[in-house]
């Protein structure tokens, strides 16, 4: 382990904002474009199902 | 009645397409003052002052060019498009891609030629001087045909498309960064003493690929269309 | 076993199904071991400090954008050439995860850049080409949605992705002939130090996962593309999507 303390980890030699704001951003879009998919997903599967209720 | 040739063909598309363009002057009018009204504006948004124009005349003299060819763009297929000539281009027996490069050329020198006859006057109002005009003559007349080349895959691909205007610059415009950059760099680095000719014969290369892929690539693109 | 009946999207579904929560729990083992190396086992960087741990996301995504801008491309080029329907669904079911890590790479150089060279952008011929490679993406998705019918929509954005591929390298070039054209205003970005072995074990593990959480998420929007395509073909038996068909 390299760092000593929690906020020494967080601080990052002065540039936390810099390297916090990057990586959260990251996870942020990566989070995002799942439950997009997973929106996506559900809608795809009603419709199907509205079309096979509609011509069944 | 025998088969025309594939010279025929080509000089027939493009006497057709020079002669249509003759008819509707104020298309290419607009498009030559769209180019001088751009130019005009950066002066004023700038500053009056000699040395900072002299600085960006390259770059806002190629920018205004490229924004000038993409404006006619919409031009090369359009009208074709609509009155079914280009379906039935589609069907010559000829080649697609050496009749595209007729009809390319033939929108060049209606859009593109009036720009290169005209950067000089423009470059003037900028205050370029001997060498550095003729650099940007020259940049011009080999880098508009590439915008040409280039813009026609572009045009083919939204043929017909709703919202097509935008959707072509969005396309088109990544593109034509390569010959941005050597055009204005020609200019740029013959006013800085270190001669443009490099810059020059990238954008001669740029032209001599763009001449040999571009008419294959809108070829597909506007069979894509009209199928 | 015969991997060409995969080609047709229908059986396909089921088997991209099988494969996303593979991709996606390496992805996660990759990424988290990648995050402890990174953040927590890695030394500081003597020349920038801190600010250096930035490329443990920013390398990867920018890989990955380019890479996934060919992969992009080239299945565009395999459906111009076979006419296959599913080779144009994964273009277009790679564009906005690619168009998503360029965003990233961009931002993340712009987080990078401000500590290191006290500039948010600066335009070197990398940051410029990430910046063009965006609107490419752009240029390739928007041409898509313009197109209603599906079948030239696929065909031209195919050939606008093919377009692009050629374009990235000729302005990567351009650009930096531009630069040495400039000199003084750019900043020297060839001079990276060297990496220590434990830096470059943190960066390409992140790679790697981010690689497979391409692969899962890619996969798993290829599977919503087939459902909205294909619905009207799900009645044969058995159904290859029971989601859909065992309410009835």
């Amino acid at each position: 382990m390299y760092w000593g303390s929690l906020s020494e980890f967080l601080e990052m030699g002065g540039y936390g904002l810099y390297v916090w704001t990057s990586f959260i951003i990251t996870a942020l879009c990566m989070v995002w474009e799942i439950l997009a998919l997973w929106r996506r997903r559900t809608a795809a599967i009603a419709e199907s199902r509205n079309i096979m209720r509609s011509i069944g | 009645m025998s088969q025309p040739g594939l010279w025929e063909t080509l000089r027939g598309i493009i006497w057709r397409d020079l002669l249509l363009a003759i008819r509707r002057r104020s298309d290419v009018a607009i498009s030559v003052l769209f180019l001088v009204i751009v130019a005009s504006l950066f002066p004023l948004g700038v500053g009056p002052e000699p040395a900072v124009l002299r600085t960006i005349a390259a770059g806002v003299l190629w920018v205004a060019a490229l924004l000038a060819c993409l404006l006619s763009l919409g031009r090369v297929f359009t009208a074709d498009y609509l009155d079914g000539v280009l379906e039935q281009m589609l069907l010559i027996a000829q080649p697609l891609p050496v009749l595209v490069a007729g009809k390319v050329f033939a929108h060049w020198v209606v859009s593109g030629l009036p720009v290169v006859l005209l950067s000089p006057l423009l470059g003037l109002q900028f205050g370029l001087d001997g060498e550095a005009l003729g650099m940007l003559v020259l940049s011009l007349l080999l880098g508009t045909p590439t915008l040409s080349m280039i813009g026609s895959i572009g045009a083919a691909l939204v043929l017909g498309v709703r919202g097509s205007g935008l959707l072509v610059a969005l396309l088109v415009l990544p593109l034509y960064v390569p010959v941005l950059i050597f055009g204005a760099g020609a200019v740029t680095s013959s006013m800085a003493g270190i001669g443009g000719e490099a810059n020059l014969s990238l954008l001669g290369a740029c032209l001599v690929l763009s001449v040999f892929f571009a008419p294959w690539a809108t070829a597909s693109a506007l069979r894509i269309a009209l199928e | 076993m015969n991997w060409s009946k995969y080609s047709a999207p229908l059986a396909f579904y089921p088997l991209a199904g099988k494969m996303i929560p593979w991709f996606g729990t390496i992805a996660a083992l990759a990424i988290a071991v990648g995050l402890y190396i990174g953040l927590l086992v890695a030394p500081t960087d003597f020349q920038q400090g801190e600010a250096y741990r930035i490329i443990f996301v920013h390398v990867p995504a920018a890989w990955m954008s380019m890479f996934l801008y060919v992969v992009m491309a080239v299945w565009a080029a395999v459906g111009l050439g076979l006419n296959a329907r599913l080779s144009f669904m994964m273009t277009q079911a790679i564009a906005p995860t690619g168009a998503m890590f360029t965003f990233l790479a961009l931002l993340t150089g712009a987080m990078w850049g401000k500590p290191t060279w006290g500039a948010w952008w600066v335009w070197d011929a990398r940051l410029t080409s990430e910046l063009i490679l965006l609107f490419q993406y752009a240029g390739v998705m928007l041409l898509r949605t313009s197109i209603d019918d599906q079948r030239r929509a696929d065909r031209a954005s195919g050939v606008c992705a093919l377009v692009g591929v050629v374009n990235i390298p000729i302005i990567y070039f351009s650009v930096q002939w531009w630069n040495t054209l400039h000199q003084g205003a750019s900043v020297s970005m060839t001079a990276a130090p060297k990496m220590a072995t434990i830096m470059l074990t943190g960066m390409l593990l992140m790679t790697f996962g981010f690689w497979m959480y391409s692969l899962a998420v890619i996969l798993s929007r290829v599977r919503c593309v087939i459902l909205e395509r294909e619905s009207l073909q799900l009645w044969s038996k058995p159904s290859p999507v029971p989601e859909v068909v065992e309410v009835r």
